[in-house]
């Protein structure tokens, strides 16, 4: 059994002029330790799939099991960072941000709590801001503050939406090696959206690629064999056109299924 | 500093080079604090008082140009009657009298406050409930409740702290609601995420995420609840054993001191500062200042 089953799952959000599907029958299973990245253009529904698994919104049809048990509401198990800034707590410093979930729930002794919040700050190189709060901080470093705090709760499984879009590019090849040593250690389990592909041949051990809205699956690749080491070999680079051929080449759309009647139309 | 010679001496291009940075020690500190003077003088404080310094010395000027102690009573004298009220008890007793009544009515306008925000917040119907409420109730001058209190409650401090409950409540209500739904979708969506619900829920992350607008709402039910009873105990007090301030302010004129006037409309101006420039700036500075929320 797969530690996150999702099945024929559809996304929609009612808005008080539309019904927007953003995911229509998904389908995809997550085993323990992988690193599932779902990859897809800007607007098919990744965050909107991210939120689901997080408990966040309900499938209005499929499922979503963790463990084997339907996922019905939010909860510490699936730490997720969010793609936007504002998912600090602006009232308290660095450390208190990082500290804050594991006091919220219980999970760890309090001594043990600071110490594992010094060391997950130390990891994202932000220990000279540990006392400062998140106004003083760059976007770049918020994301960073966001994935400590994610990481200190050792989650079933980690929920990642774009958390390194926002940085430059040096900060991102750091944090990408970062994320992946830190894996190397800890064996844990991460569902990562991107909508790079460099990206995700690089995080990811397996890839699943989305459609334009709305989202649907086309293909679940295989990513395992690639890695920094790898950038310039050959198979990296047919791969990569692969994907953007998955991507972007245009397919004889079928015709849009009733379910999808309500989208959202220009 | 090494320069990296151009491969041709190309006479328009401009050479390339690659230097050692420079030595930043030449800078000294890097952070060096101002001149004491310059200090002082932007102070905000010192800034303030100096403001006020003038205020009073046009307020002695004129009245001595005037030199009518009837109609305008210069600072030395209402200083003077200020002092002695002071040091013979009279006036600290009527302030405690309106302060203590302040304090029940803001009190209890706070916490039904809290009452009503969290009955709007649990449901759309709650929502509607308050904000219909707050548009019919706070336009409504508190004072203009006054003779209805009396009719319900008798001369007294159960009259005032009705109306400062009306005065304080919907204000802060407003205020708090409006700040609860302007908590960014993200920060909700991650206080969730850490397993929080219902109480813990609200006092761990909506309150702290929509303090700016809380305080807002309280300080603005601060300066509407200090009119308020100011004002509703000139006109009532008459037959309350002991008075407020504004029964202060009612006496001396009655009596054609206006010495004593100023003496009480000073004393009105003082704590309505104190409370503003002490209390209220010192909780802004350590929370929604700091937090970089409001500048
Ligand atoms: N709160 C919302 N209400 C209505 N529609 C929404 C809402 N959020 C997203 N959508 C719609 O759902 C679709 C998918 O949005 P989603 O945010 O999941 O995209 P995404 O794949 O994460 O895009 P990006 O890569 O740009 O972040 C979009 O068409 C969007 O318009
Ligand atoms: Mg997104």
């Amino acid at each position: 059994m797969s530690l996150l089953e999702v099945e024929g799952v559809t996304l929609q959000y009612k808005t008080p002029r539309h019904l927007v599907t953003a995911a229509y029958k998904v389908d995809f299973a997550v085993d323990q330790s992988d690193r599932y990245v779902i990859l897809g253009p800007s607007g098919c529904g990744k965050s909107t799939l991210l939120k689901a698994v997080g408990g966040f919104m309900r499938p209005v049809e499929g499922t979503i099991r963790i463990r084997g048990t339907e996922v019905s509401e939010p909860g510490p198990d699936r730490m997720m960072v969010f793609q936007e800034f504002e998912q600090l707590m602006p009232w308290k410093t660095v450390l208190g941000n990082v500290l804050f979930p594991m006091r919220a729930t219980g999970k760890f002794p309090r001594a043990a709590a600071r110490d594992r919040a010094e060391a997950a700050i130390e990891t994202v190189r932000l220990t000279k801001f540990r006392d400062a709060y998140p106004h003083m901080l760059s976007g770049g470093m918020k994301m960073r503050v966001a994935i400590a705090r994610a990481m200190v709760l050792e989650p079933d499984i980690l929920l990642m939406d774009e958390p390194f879009a926002a940085l430059d590019a040096l900060t991102r090849r750091a944090m990408q090696q970062e994320l992946l040593s830190l894996w190397q250690q800890l064996r844990f389990t991460v569902l990562f959206v991107t909508h790079s592909i460099e990206e995700a041949m690089l995080i990811g051990s397996r890839i699943l690629v989305l459609t334009p809205h709305p989202g649907r699956v086309r293909a679940e690749l295989d990513a395992d064999g690639f890695g920094f080491d790898t950038m310039d070999r050959t198979e990296f680079g047919a791969m990569s056109k692969r994907i953007h051929r998955l991507l972007f080449e245009p397919v004889a759309d079928p015709v849009a299924p009733a379910a999808m009647a309500g989208t959202l139309r220009q | 500093m090494s320069v990296v010679a151009p491969g041709t001496p190309d006479a328009g291009r401009r050479p390339e080079f690659e230097r050692e940075p420079l030595d930043a020690r030449g800078i000294g500190e890097i952070e060096r604090p101002l001149p004491l003077i310059e200090r002082i003088v932007h102070d905000d404080t010192v800034q303030r008082v100096g403001i006020l310094l003038a205020l009073v010395l046009c307020w002695e000027l004129y009245a001595r140009w005037l030199d009518n102690a009837l109609l305008f009573p210069t600072f030395t004298e209402t200083m003077g009657v200020f002092g002695r009220d002071i040091a013979s008890g009279v006036l600290p007793d009527r302030i405690l009298t309106s302060l203590k009544s302040l304090a029940i009515g803001y009190a209890a306008g706070v916490a039904l406050a809290g009452v009503f925000t969290t009955i709007a917040v649990a449901s759309a119907v709650g929502t509607r409930l308050l904000s219909t409420l707050t548009a019919m109730f706070n336009p409504l001058p508190a004072i203009a409740l006054l003779p209805l209190a009396l009719i319900w409650f008798g001369l007294g401090i159960p009259s005032l702290v009705f109306v400062i409950v009306h005065s304080v409540l919907w204000a802060v209500a407003l205020n708090t609601l409006s700040g609860f739904r302007s908590v960014p979708e993200t920060l909700r969506m991650s206080g969730r995420n850490f397993g929080l619900k219902g109480a813990r829920y609200v006092g761990l992350i909506l309150i702290p995420a929509a303090f700016p607008s809380i305080l807002a709402g309280l300080k603005i039910g601060w300066a509407f609840a200090w009119r308020t009873l100011v004002a509703a105990e000139l006109v009532f007090g008459v037959s309350s054993r002991s008075g407020g301030l504004g029964w202060y302010i009612f006496e001396a004129r009655a009596e054609l001191e206006t010495a004593r006037v100023f003496a009480g409309l000073f004393a009105v101006i003082i704590i309505g500062l104190v409370i503003e420039a002490v209390i209220f700036r010192t909780i802004e500075a350590r929370t929604v200042t700091l937090w970089g929320m409001q500048r």
